[in-house]
């Protein structure tokens, strides 16, 4: 189990070494707008190729690479090149406020769809109908309308919750949940979509196998035959697609953080890269590639614990 | 249901007037479907009006004019008005529904293109190659999309396409994924062999053969990667990635939602037009899924089957007579499943059967002649589409019709219990087989778990399973299908049933195991004292095991009687011709021992 772990997190090593290195591959054409933007676009040649030196852009590609790989490997992510704060601390930050919309959305996604998706596979009926009908409508509507159309209503027309802006947790529990509510609903309602597709497809496909009549021939109530046993059997495709909604609702928590103003991870990208900010830059894509990695483990390991067949142990 | 599939493929092919659903090209029964038509025709007029872009407004769509600064809807040269920097909406409105053409097209195609050669080169290739493209994609998956499109603005330098088409890459996997399991699956199949035999080369047959039979899937996947491709545009273009020369959805968007509590229509526009827009793709990639793949699943209710008219009707006398000895009572049962167009098409029509407490009823017929639906009915099991129009099903005398699952609960494992046809899929690969025989036991008394953990140790003994300790901790994909069959067994005769009903309880097993699974039956039959209903198509099984036959033929009962007097003498031309095939096959069956005393729990793992 152990050992297990242990191995799926070196692969994830290896893999954020991979895409970091492509990541700092591409962005190496833009080295030199790194120089002017700090310059200025009318800077004198000398000067640039001083700051290029002395930022150390000048080296060979590979040996920058070593050069941040081995930092990181120090726990030293360096330091923006245009705010002088440390990387790691900056992306911790944001990715704090990014990571509270996502997983908060996740979670309410999860239980939505669960519920949903299962009394609609078993009940059918009404209940089917209206949880095939929102599915269908949070599929429809892009979240970003979703998000601006809520803020107009609930912030601005009957001010009920803040517009922009975001508490921590830590400072302001109640701030927190209100600054966070428009966001994490928007961001729900398209994710909740999808997943209750997805788990009423995999309970209607495992109530019509063969064990279920079986099940019920032995006088096993419905209620132990739906939670129990098909709800285990369908938790391991749900699931799958829970892990890549993760990632979608990440992209989807960068464009909705842009809405509410909220200083998450998003914001911070965009800056980034807007300047170049080659430190930042490759921050950024080394948490987040470590945090699929850490993710896609968990759910492995769930899917491990759900189903016998692909347990690791 | 397979056995319902065949029953459907039979009426089929003899009422000619049956409309053919699924014989007409998806294409065509798409033009049939209104949502289709209508989302179809919202698309292709957004795609008109981004053609004529610059031909309606009277403005080109980055034009400023400080007389213009927003202007409301209606004014002269501006019907939609202009925005903040005096820009003619009506105009941007028009060139963003290019920029969002020109990113679905560019997306979708970029996934496409390298998601079909790749699935195909994965799928068709070796299982060598397979493992390097499944590594590259998984790879690919793994890279968080949005964040990294934003990363890489240095690279892309703002422009919406590059942006696209790396998006594209990060589409493929999906694309891929279909492909190569649609390849997987097909290569095997006995028309690509041929096409191999007869000397097609390796790309023709990928082009002419998988190509055609991944279509439709494929189709779907990126009529919703354009959508998603349009969203994610507009989402980029909102935060103000890329130039902002480039009218876009998103773009407008953003200013407006800036202008929002000023101007107000200024906001309105671009979503509408937006959401339409995305609204209009899924819609239509739903209907494309409706017609290349059959509706959606329905809903798969767990309850007792549905009864229509007459059902449960008074019991005859001559019924009533028989009573007196008989424990389950079968009476002119006829159960119906609803066709496409609405009306109702019999499989078993007016069945009666009789079974005395003891003995054993064998119900032989042919694949889809309704004899699993009549057992399924006597259970109370059958598929939530089924109605039960009209007949009688009586259990010591009590109707059964009628009763709802939670009346029939108590019934089931403990009056009357069941024997499946194959036995892995009968049992929940997730639990242990002693989990789901002791949930069994405790779910029909008041019984404690050690106590019920004790007597189904006990029965997994009796049944014949050599080490019923460990058997007991095994998962059903640990054990073999002759096992799993005895542990249906247990599991079926755990509480002590009246009434077994046992579908085609040998088919799926090897011939050797096949009549140590009937000898196991027969003993148990007489240890407890059941009446057991056997369901076979095989004349042998029934000529070993039966008293009593019921000859059944497309869902109606053709001939009952001794199994002796059937034999010797069969009165019916259907019967003569199922005792010829079974003939046939005792003689291809000479050289093995067909019901050879062999000890119990020697079959091999």
């Amino acid at each position: 189990m152990i050992a297990y772990v242990l191995r799926r997190l070196l692969t994830g090593v290896v893999l954020a070494v991979l895409v970091t290195f492509i990541t700092f591959l591409l962005l190496s054409p833009s080295f030199d707008s790194v120089v002017q933007n700090r310059l200025g676009q009318i800077a004198n040649p000398d000067a640039a190729a001083a700051l290029k030196a002395d930022l150390g852009l000048d080296r060979p590609l590979l040996v920058q690479y070593l050069d941040w790989l081995g930092g990181v490997f120090r726990g030293d992510f360096g330091t923006s090149y245009f705010t002088s704060q440390q990387v790691d601390v900056a992306v911790v930050d944001r990715l704090a406020v990014t990571l509270s919309l996502v997983l908060v959305s996740l979670f309410l996604s999860a239980v939505i769809s669960i519920v949903l998706g299962v009394v609609a596979a078993y009940r059918g009926g009404v209940i089917d109908r209206i949880a095939q009908s929102v599915s269908l409508a949070g599929h429809l509507i892009p979240s970003l309308l979703v998000a601006i159309v809520f803020v107009y209503l609930f912030a601005v027309k009957l001010q009920w919750l803040p517009a922009t802006g975001y508490t921590p947790l830590s400072e302001d529990p109640l701030g927190w949940l209100k600054s966070i509510t428009i966001p994490v609903i928007a961001l729900t309602i398209g994710g909740a979509a999808n997943l209750m597709a997805q788990v009423r497809g995999a309970m209607i496909d495992e109530l019509n196998k063969d064990y279920v009549r079986t099940l019920r021939t032995r006088g096993i109530s419905t209620r132990s035959i739906v939670l129990k046993h098909v709800l285990r059997n369908a938790a391991g495709p749900a699931l799958t697609v829970l892990s890549l909604e993760f990632l979608t609702m990440l992209g989807g928590a960068l464009i909705i953080e842009n809405v509410f103003a909220l200083p998450g991870f998003g914001a911070y990208a965009f800056a980034a890269s807007l300047q170049a900010d080659i430190p930042v830059i490759m921050g950024i894509t080394a948490f987040a590639v470590m945090l699929v990695v850490v993710v896609n483990l968990i759910t492995d390991l769930i899917n491990g614990w759900l189903n016998p067949k692909a347990r690791v142990l | 249901m397979t056995e319902l599939e065949v029953v459907d493929a039979e009426v089929a092919s003899k009422d000619e007037k049956t409309p053919r659903v699924g014989r007409r090209s998806p294409w065509r029964r798409m033009l049939r479907d209104p949502q289709a038509v209508i989302t179809g025709a919202v698309i292709l007029a957004f795609v008109v009006l981004g053609l004529l872009a610059d031909v309606i407004p009277s403005h080109g769509p980055n034009e400023a004019s400080l007389q213009a600064f927003n202007a409301d809807v209606g004014t002269e040269g501006y019907p939609l008005g202009a925005d903040a920097s005096g820009r003619d909406i009506l105009s941007r409105l028009l060139h963003s529904i290019n920029t969002s053409m020109i990113s679905g097209v560019i997306g979708a195609g970029v996934a496409l293109v390298i998601g079909v050669t790749f699935g195909l080169i994965g799928g068709y290739l070796g299982p060598r190659v397979r493992g390097t493209t499944e590594w590259i994609f998984a790879l690919v998956q793994t890279f968080p999309g949005l964040l990294l499109l934003i990363v890489l603005t240095p690279i892309t330098k703002g422009d919406y396409r590059a942006t696209m088409l790396i998006f594209g890459v990060l589409l493929a996997p999906g694309i891929y994924r279909i492909v190569r399991n649609q390849v997987l699956g097909v290569k095997n199949e006995l028309y690509v062999d041929a096409a191999r035999v007869s000397g097609l080369t390796n790309r023709r047959i990928m082009s002419r053969h998988i190509l055609l039979s991944v279509r439709g899937p494929v189709i779907i996947a990126a009529a919703f990667m354009f959508g998603t491709a349009i969203a994610l545009q507009s989402g980029l273009a909102f935060l103000g990635v890329g130039s902002s020369g480039v009218p876009s959805f998103g773009a407008m968007i953003s200013e407006g939602f800036t202008n929002l509590y000023s101007e107000p229509t200024q906001f309105l526009w671009p979503s509408l037009a937006l959401g339409i827009l995305t609204a209009s793709l899924v819609l239509l990639g739903n209907a494309m899924r409706d017609a290349f793949q059959g509706a959606r699943p329905k809903a798969a209710k767990i309850t007792a089957p549905k009864l229509a008219g007459e059902a449960a009707a008074a019991t005859s006398a001559t019924a009533a007579e028989a009573e007196a000895t008989s424990l389950l009572v079968v009476e002119d049962l006829a159960i119906a499943y609803p066709t496409p167009s609405g009306e109702l098409r019999t499989v078993v029509d007016g069945v009666s059967l009789r079974l005395n407490a003891g003995e054993t009823l064998g119900v032989v017929g042919e694949s889809g002649s309704g004899k699993t639906q009549t057992a399924f009915a006597v259970l109370g099991v059958l598929p939530p589409e089924a109605v039960i129009t009209r007949g009688s099903i009586r259990l010591d005398g009590r109707e059964l019709l009628g009763l709802s699952e939670a009346e029939l609960r108590p019934l089931r494992g403990r009056s009357i219990a069941y024997v499946p046809q194959e036995p892995m899929s009968n049992l929940n690969p997730s639990f242990t087989i002693g989990a789901q025989l002791v949930e069994g036991l405790r779910s029909s008394g008041s019984m404690s778990k050690q106590e019920a953990r004790e007597r189904v140790l006990a029965l997994l003994g009796r049944v014949g399973i050599p080490d019923p300790e460990r058997t007991f901790r095994s998962y059903p994909h640990q054990i073999s299908g002759g096992m799993a069959q005895r542990v249906l067994i247990a599991g079926a005769v755990a509480s002590r049933p009246m009434v077994l009903i046992a579908d085609e309880p040998t088919t799926a097993l090897d011939v050797t195991v096949q009549a140590e699974i009937l000898d196991l039956l027969r003993d148990l039959q007489a240890e407890l004292g059941m009446a057991v209903l056997l369901v076979t198509h095989n004349f042998g099984v029934v000529a070993d095991i039966c008293d009593r036959i019921a000859v059944m033929q497309k869902g109606q009962v053709v001939e009952t009687g001794l199994t002796t007097q059937i034999f010797s003498a069969p009165q019916h031309a259907y019967t003569r011709m199922l005792l010829g095939a079974i003939l046939d096959e005792e003689t291809v069956r000479t050289d093995g021992p067909v019901a050879a005393p062999v000890p119990l729990g020697t079959d091999a793992r």
